[in-house]
């Protein structure tokens, strides 16, 4: 039977759990990416069969987006592993703790190989660019405040991981989703509106427009019906430090499920 | 109620009654189905699997003026992918996870439902799916997610036998509509994702007692054991999911089988690995197979060949022929000659890049993409086991097709673990940018925000010459709908988006459509009750019927 060592997982407990003040004691990013790259192979080998590639295969979890049934600390997950968990359904996995540490660093940074490489700094200060000079909040909105036209960022360090903050801030054009790309239509009455999709079907397309209205067409009454490739925003002409620090702030923001 | 009024109900009842009784559905009927169009008689409409009715009240013209009649709300979360078969003024209908319900088709009221609580030991790969019954005489037959059959009364709903199909516990499971041939009752076992060895298997309907089995993988001393090392065959999937088709002058039945297993790595089975993603064609009587074809040789990207086999006589290179056409998920069209299993035609209609084409056999000529490169079509395939149609009016073969959808597939060493998922890595759809939502299995929400850019549907008729679509009718959305093809040259399909359409089968103009709001996941059926000809659809968790207003 497993012996679970109580060690320490400080480290290990990533932004997901720290309030912002407790991130600027650990500015960046606590794994390393041996740890990651051990626990890609580790997760690939054990728990991809079941957990699939992505980490979200099983119902009502999502290990790339920090989604758990029952596990909410980095020691919970070190439980589930060497426990089992779903009555069995789940079994247990013998593994060393350079292999744990590995898949939950892995599981931590999202998936997202690339996330090793980003600097993730001061959170308390990224929330000030991100009301100041970044600009960011004169489209999106968090907690309530601001714009609605771009998406609400609320939750965002829920749903993205650090790699995909950092290719949003600097290079938009690789980070668009297609939903969110602008588009433009004009109705056979003459009437332009411009916004971003939030549903789209064979016939019918549903916006929220740049005068945040919720306004659905159907396609066959538009003359025209445009999707923007080009990216909502430039990339961002921020310090490194400064876009280190935004991203530790959206880091932040995550749902309080 | 006056005596003079009850007398008359008991003539009426009395008529019904022997009416019912009269009108046994035997291997006969079933074979004649066509000339019986008010019926639905096996899951695709007849042994030709054409899915095709000879109904013509509603046409071209009045489709638009098509009203609700009834709606039928089941109260079990998950897609619905059951097909109703309607027999002689009575429709019957399973939902999940095992139960059937026999319904009035002209009001949608319940007769009565009959309940299998499945083995809480089953284990299905992709939803706790049913795709219906089949009849005989006065006996449903039904398969479950425990890897049983179940005979059950037509008229009373209770249950007369019920048997093991293949164990539980090592995740057989039984989800496709059984098909009767003469007295017997077919049907093949899922477990594709969990290491099964698959087979089909005939049952006296009478008794339950197993008459043949074939394996679909062949074992040791048999022909095709060959194309597989070691003991991959024990292990090695190619399971039957989808209901199969029958020549009845060829004694002849044809079933597609799925995939071999571990499903991503198909270097750790090398050779063709027989009879996986294969057509096979066995003697009613005895199970004895008389040809194969095999579609996707040593598949590693789930090609599964569960498509139904659409049985078809027709002229091929002015002869009369007797053909077999398949859109397979590999991507390819495929006409085969019915009678040996000879390739006639194969043609792409979707982008396909795992192989660079079919030679004079029908081989593909292998062209694996290297790790990081998207393969297309992706995991799920160029179409899949939506029931297509054929029209002997048009001429045309009717299907939903995916498009611009492409997977990153990711081998991975496994061992076999009884009970255990076997599947030897996995996969990830083709996205614009990373981390961009993508297609999944089925919907899960009414919203769609992975847009066309990583796949969208087209429905495509294609004309069997020259495998060459003749229009396509796209959607933003992917499909999982099948096809209905009537006399009045009507087409009609749903989709993901919950539409349901009615459509120029010759010309692919749309005629008619309705927002349901649920994934449309079957495919529809026509039936005719007194006079009045229904079409009937089940999108999301209801099913609906259609028919022309009446003065």
């Amino acid at each position: 039977m497993k012996q679970e060592k109580q060690r320490k997982l400080g480290c290990l407990i990533l932004f997901g759990l720290l309030s912002a003040t407790a991130w600027s004691e650990s500015k960046d990013h606590a794994y390393t990416s041996e740890s990651v790259s051990l626990g890609y192979r580790v997760y690939i080998d054990n728990c991809a069969l079941c957990h699939g590639i992505e980490g979200n295969w099983i119902e009502g979890v999502d290990l790339s987006r920090a989604q758990f049934k029952t596990a909410v600390t980095d020691h919970d997950i070190k439980g589930v592993i060497l426990e089992g968990a779903a009555e069995g359904r789940m079994p247990r996995f013998d593994l060393s703790d350079d292999e744990l540490d590995g898949i939950i660093s892995y599981i931590r940074i999202g998936f997202d190989p690339d996330g090793v490489a980003v600097k993730i700094g001061d959170p308390v200060h990224g929330a000030t660019i991100f009301r100041g000079n970044g600009e960011c909040s004169s489209c999106h909105r968090v907690s309530g405040h601001g714009p609605r036209t771009a998406p609400d960022l609320s939750h965002v360090g829920s749903n993205r991981t650090p790699g995909a903050l950092s290719r949003t801030l600097l290079t938009p054009e690789k980070a668009l989703l297609p939903i969110n790309k602008t588009v433009t239509l004009v109705t056979t009455a003459e009437e332009t509106f411009t916004g971003r999709r939030l549903n789209e079907d064979t016939y019918t397309v549903q916006i929220i427009d740049s005068t945040e209205r919720l306004r659905s067409f159907k396609k066959s009454d538009l003359s025209l019906y445009e999707i923007s490739n080009e990216p909502t925003h430039k990339p961002s002409e921020l310090s490194d430090e400064e876009v280190a620090d935004v991203i530790a702030y959206l880091l932040t923001l995550r749902s309080t499920r | 109620m006056s005596i003079v009024n009850r007398q008359s109900l008991v003539v009426v009842l009395t008529a019904i009654f022997v009416t019912n009784a009269a009108a046994e559905v035997d291997y006969e009927r079933i074979i004649n189905a066509d000339s019986e169009p008010a019926n639905w008689l096996t899951y695709n409409g007849g042994y030709d699997s054409q899915r095709h009715s000879t109904l013509t009240q509603i046409n071209k013209g009045n489709v638009k003026e098509l009203k609700l009649e009834w709606m039928l709300q089941n109260q079990v979360f998950g897609a619905w992918q059951s097909n109703p078969i309607v027999v002689d003024g009575i429709m019957y209908i399973t939902q999940r996870p095992n139960d059937i319900m026999a319904v009035d088709p002209v009001t949608g009221r319940v007769f009565w439902m009959y309940r299998h609580t499945p083995d809480p030991r089953a284990q299905v790969c992709c939803g706790a799916n049913n795709r219906g019954v089949a009849i005989l005489g006065d006996s449903l037959f039904m398969g479950t997610l425990d890897g049983r059959l179940i005979a059950v009364d037509r008229i009373n709903g209770k249950e007369l036998w019920n048997i093991e199909v293949g164990p539980v516990d090592l995740a057989y499971s039984v989800t496709m509509a059984p098909l009767i041939a003469k007295d017997k009752v077919i049907v093949g076992v899922g477990g594709g994702e969990y290491g099964i060895r698959g087979y089909i298997v005939a049952y006296d309907a009478k008794t339950g007692e197993e008459a043949w089995k074939f394996y679909t993988i062949p074992g040791p001393g048999e022909p095709g054991h060959e194309t597989w090392e070691g003991d991959d065959w024990k292990y090695g999937g190619a399971s039957v999911w989808v209901t199969g088709s029958i020549d009845p002058d060829l004694n002849l039945t044809y079933w597609g089988i799925g995939n071999p297993g571990p499903d991503w790595n198909a270097a750790q089975r090398p050779g063709d690995n027989l009879y996986s993603d294969s057509v096979v064609a066995l003697d009613i009587d005895t199970g004895e197979l008389k040809w194969h074809f095999q579609f996707t040789p040593n598949d590693g990207y789930d090609y599964d060949a569960v498509q139904v086999p659409v049985l078809v006589d027709r002229q091929w290179q002015g002869k009369p022929a007797k053909l077999m056409l398949w859109a397979n998920r590999n991507g390819y069209f495929y006409v085969l000659d019915r009678t040996n299993g000879k390739f006639l035609l194969g043609k792409p209609f979707v982008k396909v890049n795992w192989a660079s084409g079919l030679d004079e056999n029908g081989r593909p000529v292998a062209t694996p993409q290297p790790e990081g490169e998207p393969t297309w079509p992706g995991n799920q395939g160029g179409t899949n086991w939506y029931p297509p149609s054929y029209s002997p009016n048009t001429d045309l073969f009717y299907f939903a097709a995916w498009n611009d959808y492409a997977t990153y597939y990711q081998a991975i060493e496994q061992e076999y673990e009884p009970g255990s998922a076997f599947l030897g890595g996995g996969f990830t759809v083709r996205a614009p940018v990373r981390g961009a939502p993508t297609i999944g299995i089925g919907r899960t929400t009414p919203i769609n925000n992975w847009t066309s850019e990583v796949g969208y549907g087209s429905l495509k008729a294609i004309d069997p010459d020259t495998g060459e679509a003749v229009w396509t009718y796209d959607q933003f959305d992917v499909s999982d709908s099948g096809m209905l093809t009537t006399g009045s040259d009507l087409l009609f399909t749903g989709g993901r988006e919950g539409y349901f359409h009615a459509i120029d089968a010759q010309t692919g103009e749309l005629l008619w459509k309705v927002a349901l709001g649920g994934q449309i996941v079957m495919a529809p059926v026509t039936y005719e009750v007194n006079g009045i000809q229904y079409v009937t659809v089940i999108s999301g968790h209801t099913m609906v019927s259609f028919a022309l207003p009446r003065d």
